[in-house]
């Protein structure tokens, strides 16, 4: 039986101002698999994840997260849906004026009717989960750049969702943090059965957590190849993602 | 299936049987009655062999019963997933919580306090001499000076501040005028009105609440035009490719708020009297004589003392708010801070400058 695709894109198409930035994009991801989107600077990942997430309404296609249409939802419906992803951004995206607790207790506040008892034990637990149990009464402005981005993960996790969208989590770190982040995205995947999607170019990242990926290309507009990561690098025909994987200069 | 609580109480021993899954919606709905009977509970007992789900928030729930009862005794859940969510959420709660800050007791804090205070002044002070040394450097080289960057500033704090100055202007010259119309009728001195106006204006009211304006719509600009800078790292990047971030930033824009401000003052004051003379021809008073009256009321030492103190005003408002620019912190809420310190700190530093000068000219007999 084929595993169950808790996302499904098809023939999606990015434009801008007359501008493509991909098209005919499909692809689907399965659970409880770190799927990363991969492809050089300007290929269009980070916007392939803001149409994904339902930031930008696609000009073509469809996107399907948890059997829903993604731009087929307003209201309650919507919300609900968004309550069953998370989403970690680049920047970490931590409101300054509030402390990382608080920070993670932000979605449970507005989503949940639990007593503050509670939402302060679950915030404690998802910073514990990410190693930042210490750090709960800092402000965003106090912390690291890699302690910035556990903290958004926490926060993207603590309504449990079963979906996690990651962008460029290994972005600016140095190779130990990133190596640690990696680690963090690898046992989550594995002890919580969350289906992650990460968007990164970062080599290392991609070959230590990714299960599957698909590569975007600037000059193709699109994608250019899909499968299993390590496969991708030793068996590539295409020159693109042969150049990608092996850090080799295009002709 | 919905999560659900059966509870029996057989003597100091109380179980607890949760069914269904245990998420968010289920352990805020259940929470009350299970801390309630956990509690009174010498002995609790957890039966978990019911349960189908569990999220974090019901871990934290039922680990927060295990705390609440002198004893507890598990029962479930199965070995697996429900199992893993529960140990995982145990590690993660078990990692030492963040120590709290030691707080102060009030003398010490007032004391704390004080001294902030007092190094914050120090530094403004220094501030303001790396500002007189960039200002030397200046004069030595005068084709330094980024007088396009000045022209900016002078069109921003000072054009395009016109409009406001000018209405605002107006409003008090008729409001000063009526409010001093009432009294002066009793004494039959209601043509003195134009002296009182005046000299209000000229000396007190035109530089103050050009000042006023001055920091509200430049002062903060500035503050929160260096304070970006601050955070996004250029004022690091300017002070690494050996540039002077007080020549480069902060001077044109002290220059820029000290020539405005003379000009600001003095079209305030023109506007008051304009407003102050409509005001009297309403009450049948001809310009002639509201003219005559200005003229032998108010002279030109009381136009420049005006026009010399809202130029320093200039440069106090704009020390401030490029002080406070660059001295911002880290993250978007630092902006903030720093364009509330200039808009604050410029308006106690003008009415404590007019303070000082008031002191002044009347010792100099002015």
């Amino acid at each position: 039986m084929a595993e169950e695709a808790v996302i499904r894109v098809e023939n999606l198409a990015a434009r801008f101002d007359g501008r493509t930035i991909f098209e005919h994009v499909s692809f689907e991801v399965r659970r409880g698999e770190v799927f990363v989107i991969l492809g050089g600077s300007g290929s269009g990942k980070s916007t392939l994840l803001k149409h994904v997430i339902g930031l930008y309404p696609p000009a073509e296609g469809s996107i399907h997260i948890l059997g829903e249409p993604m731009g087929g939802l307003d209201g309650a419906a919507r919300t609900a849906l968004l309550r069953r992803i998370g989403v970690m951004w680049q920047s970490g995206a931590l409101f300054g004026s509030l402390t990382l607790a608080e920070n993670v207790e932000v979605p449970l506040e507005e989503h949940t009717d639990l007593p503050a008892e509670a939402r302060s034990l679950v915030a404690q637990a998802k910073l514990g989960l990410v190693g930042l149990a210490d750090a709960a009464g800092r402000l965003p402005a106090e912390i690291s750049g890699g302690m910035a981005k556990r903290a958004g993960i926490a926060r993207a996790m603590a309504l449990d969702p079963p979906i996690l969208f990651l962008d460029e989590p290994s972005a600016g770190l140095d190779p130990i943090t990133s190596a640690g982040l990696d680690a963090l995205i690898r046992q989550l995947a594995r002890d919580l059965g969350t289906t992650f999607v990460v968007v990164t170019h970062e080599l290392q990242s991609i070959l230590a957590i990714g299960d599957r990926c698909i590569m975007l290309d600037k000059q193709a507009r699109g994608l250019i190849a899909e499968g299993d990561p390590r496969r991708l690098r030793e068996e590539s025909e295409n020159p693109v993602v042969r150049a990608f994987f092996r850090r080799e200069v295009l002709a | 299936m919905e999560a659900s609580l059966v509870t029996a109480v057989e003597g100091p021993a109380t179980r607890l049987a949760f069914t269904g899954g245990l998420d968010a919606a289920a352990t805020a709905r259940l929470w009350p009655e299970a801390t309630r009977q956990a509690q009174d509970a010498g002995v609790l007992t957890l039966d978990l062999t019911g349960l189908t789900g569990l999220d974090t928030a019901g871990a934290v729930l039922l680990l927060r019963l295990e705390r609440l009862a002198r004893e507890t005794r598990w029962h479930g859940p199965p070995p697996g997933p429900l199992q893993a969510v529960l140990d995982r959420t145990r590690q993660a709660l078990a990692a030492p919580p963040a120590a709290a800050a030691p707080s102060l007791p009030a003398l010490a804090q007032l004391g704390q306090a004080t001294v902030r205070r007092g190094q914050d002044l120090l530094s403004q002070i220094g501030f303001l001499g790396e500002a007189v040394v960039a200002g030397l450097g200046t004069i030595r080289r005068p084709w330094r000076l980024r007088l396009a960057e000045v022209l900016r500033h002078l069109d921003e704090a000072g054009l395009r501040a016109f409009g406001l100055t000018l209405l605002l202007g107006v409003l008090i010259g008729v409001i000063l005028a009526f409010q001093s119309s009432i009294p002066m009728r009793r004494f039959g001195a209601q043509s003195f009105i134009p002296n009182l106006v005046g000299i209000s204006l000229l000396r007190e009211l035109g530089p103050l609440m050009a000042a006023v304006i001055l920091a509200g719509r430049t002062g903060s600009a500035f503050a929160a035009e260096l304070g970006t800078m601050t955070v996004n790292e250029e004022i690091d990047a300017l002070r690494i490719m050996g540039i002077d971030p007080v020549a480069w930033l902060v001077l044109p824009r002290l220059l820029a708020a000290i020539l405005v401000m003379p000009i600001l003052a003095l079209l305030m004051d023109l506007a008051g009297l304009i407003g102050m003379g409509l005001v009297m021809g309403s009450l049948g008073f001809p310009p002639v004589g509201v003219v005559n009256q200005l003229r032998s009321a108010i002279g030109l030492k009381d136009l420049m003392g005006g026009l010399f103190k809202a130029a320093v005003f200039g440069l106090s408002i704009g020390l401030v708010g490029c002080r406070a620019g660059l001295s911002a912190g880290r993250g978007p809420r630092a902006v903030g801070d720093a364009a509330t310190a200039a808009v604050v700190g410029g308006i106690v530093s003008i009415v404590v400058l007019d303070g000082i000068f008031s002191i002044l000219f009347f010792r100099l007999g002015w």
